[in-house]
């Protein structure tokens, strides 16, 4: 029988990350339909001021420790293993981000419990709960049952609105004492953004490219349509993997989050990764050749011509429309 | 110092996925094999890290359709050896996965002192959940995932993750270590087939036998399916000309001409 949900709270710098958020909508629900206690846990320095964010939270434990920011992996699963014993919770749900990469995992090594990444959707079903990942860059769904309610869910980042798990009023906070062994990974500085010659994040128009540009040598096209746009080229994963171009101009889970007027992605399948820092825009336009491509799914236009035909036709009309 | 690049193949999502006949898994017939991209990319590091100070790189990987071409590459880039677990490895999962490795690399239950563990930071279909971590913990050594540059020093190594935002850490672990690379520093390198072709000739790929995982732990894919289309996009259809007409029109509509 399930006897409580507990969310391993992510923060950086100081901040509650959106994830959190996330991960209280949801468990807020899977708490109400299994009538359990949601239950957050924060770790690090400072933890007090964000407790009083996690509103939504039944009640919040606090283990302040500053050796716990930015801890790696298994230290941070040590003090979520002992959580998770006291409480004497069933599921627990950590977030899918580089953040908490590996936290979840150590964790299911060390109690035998199942873990589930990609998680985008989770309901309760008897005594089960169902978890929907998504797989392949998006292409596939695949539902896991969690017998007894118990398990751990890494939820997927955008899969659930963060306005769901925001709620204001202070839940009940619990001082938490964990003892921790000292870490042989030592946190040494952070290295801020690369600012580069375009802030993307500033940009009304942003012409995005993706694999389907195929070369170095077709980035120039997608200039010329972002010039002729007032806009600025930003691109997916695979393009700046490549060196095609720089770091500033990533779009995506390890870069930038952009929320355009018009976003024109051109060549981009629409992983989730990438779909992640780009979902805000307000006009998404889509050329793949896949019909297939999740892109589509999203996207509000859509066409299946070959982008490398598209662009210097499209920059060409546009021109020609603005005189 | 031993730099080991443990690779898995995924499948290749630019061919069309199939649900194979019992609903739950991928039909494996229609699948094209690929070498999961960030191991390409730890593969690379691992070249730029012996190319700086000297080492030696051995590529292992479980046995799996296809696996050969991608090792024969890796010996084609240059590396010292590779290394083919062989075994019934079915469906097999992250965590048993890296009990299969771990017993490769350290026999006696502990890695070389001098070993970097180097691999993916995640793959598209680890649903049970990311090898780094797992093997780091089977081993007992420090891991740190999400990597995208790698400095070793005086026993030490120092990297780079990224968060989110454009925002990256440096950290410092000792080495032996698992680190999951995201990219390497430079994108990587790019073998003629006819090196591939050389290495196949010259080269020989180690068939080591694997080891049987312990009791795995369970969990059960009901169903796997393919996304419903909801708000789907707005299809421009016609030639080239006639889209990018459609398109100067959407983009008037919504005041951006």
């Amino acid at each position: 029988m399930s006897q409580g949900i507990l969310i391993w709270a992510e923060h950086l710098r100081g901040q509650v990350s959106e994830i959190t958020f996330e991960m209280l909508g949801i468990g807020r629900q899977l708490a109400d339909a299994l009538k359990v206690p949601l239950v957050a846990a924060v770790a690090g320095e400072g933890v007090t001021s964000l407790a009083n964010q996690l509103g939504m939270a039944d009640k919040v434990l606090l283990v302040e420790n500053p050796a716990l920011t930015l801890a790696p992996a298994a230290t941070q699963a040590s003090v979520l293993h002992a959580l998770f014993q006291q409480e004497q919770a069933s599921l627990v749900l950590v977030g899918g981000t580089n953040v908490s990469l590996g936290v979840g995992t150590v964790l299911a090594i060390r109690t035998k419990l199942p873990y589930i990444n990609f998680c985008k959707a989770a309901r309760a079903e008897g005594d089960s709960i169902i978890a929907t990942s998504q797989l392949f860059g998006g292409k596939i769904l695949a539902d896991t049952r969690l017998p007894n309610h118990r398990g751990i869910l890494s939820v997927y980042p955008g899969a659930f609105p963060a306005e769901a798990g925001r709620r204001a009023g202070t839940p009940e906070l619990i001082p938490a004492a964990v003892e921790i062994a000292p870490s042989p990974v030592k946190f040494e500085q952070f290295i801020e953004p690369e600012t580069g010659d375009v802030d993307i994040t500033q940009q009304e128009v942003l012409v995005a490219v993706g694999r389907g540009i195929q070369s170095q040598d077709n980035i120039p096209l997608a200039e010329e349509l972002a010039a002729a746009l007032g806009g600025a080229v930003c691109a997916s994963r695979p393009v700046i993997d490549q060196g095609w171009l720089p770091l500033s101009r990533q779009v995506g889970k390890s870069g930038m989050t952009v929320k355009p007027r018009l976003y024109l992605a051109l060549g981009i399948s629409g992983a989730p990764e990438h779909w992640e820092g780009m979902q805000g825009s307000r006009l998404i336009v889509a050329v793949n050749t896949d019909p297939k491509a999740p892109i589509f799914d999203g996207a509000h236009f859509g066409t299946t011509v070959d982008a490398l035909d598209l662009l210097p036709v499209l920059t060409e009309k546009i021109k020609a429309r603005k005189g | 110092m031993k730099y080991y690049v443990l690779i898995k193949m995924v499948p290749d999502t630019v061919e069309e996925l199939v649900i194979g006949p019992d609903g739950k898994s991928l039909d494996m017939e229609a699948v094209r094999p690929k070498l999961a991209d960030s191991d390409e990319h730890a593969i690379e590091e691992a070249l730029l890290l012996r190319e700086k100070s000297g080492g030696e790189i051995a590529v292992v990987a479980l046995d799996s359709p296809e696996v050969d071409e991608v090792l024969f590459t890796a010996l084609a880039k240059g590396v010292n050896r590779a290394v083919k677990l062989t075994g019934d490895w079915g469906q097999l999962g992250s965590i048993g996965a890296a009990q299969v490795f771990a017993k490769f690399l350290a026999s006696d239950g502990k890695l070389p002192p001098d070993a970097i563990v180097l691999l993916r930071s995640q793959a598209y279909d680890d649903l049970e959940g990311e090898i780094g971590p797992c093997l780091a913990e089977v081993l007992g050594v420090p891991f740190v995932g999400v990597v995208t540059r790698v400095a070793p020093a005086d026993g030490k190594v120092t990297v780079t993750k990224e968060f989110s935002g454009g925002l990256r850490g440096e950290f410092t672990l000792p080495v032996p270590c698992v680190l999951g690379i995201q990219s390497a520093e430079k994108p990587p390198r790019y073998v003629p087939i006819a090196k591939v072709r050389a290495a196949q000739k010259t080269a020989k790929i180690e068939d080591v036998e694997g080891t049987v995982p312990e009791a795995l732990q369970a969990y059960e894919v009901e169903r796997m399916y393919l996304p419903e289309v909801a708000g789907r996009a707005q299809m421009l259809e016609g030639s080239v000309e006639e889209v990018a007409d459609k398109m100067v029109e959407v983009l008037a509509q919504n005041s951006l001409l």
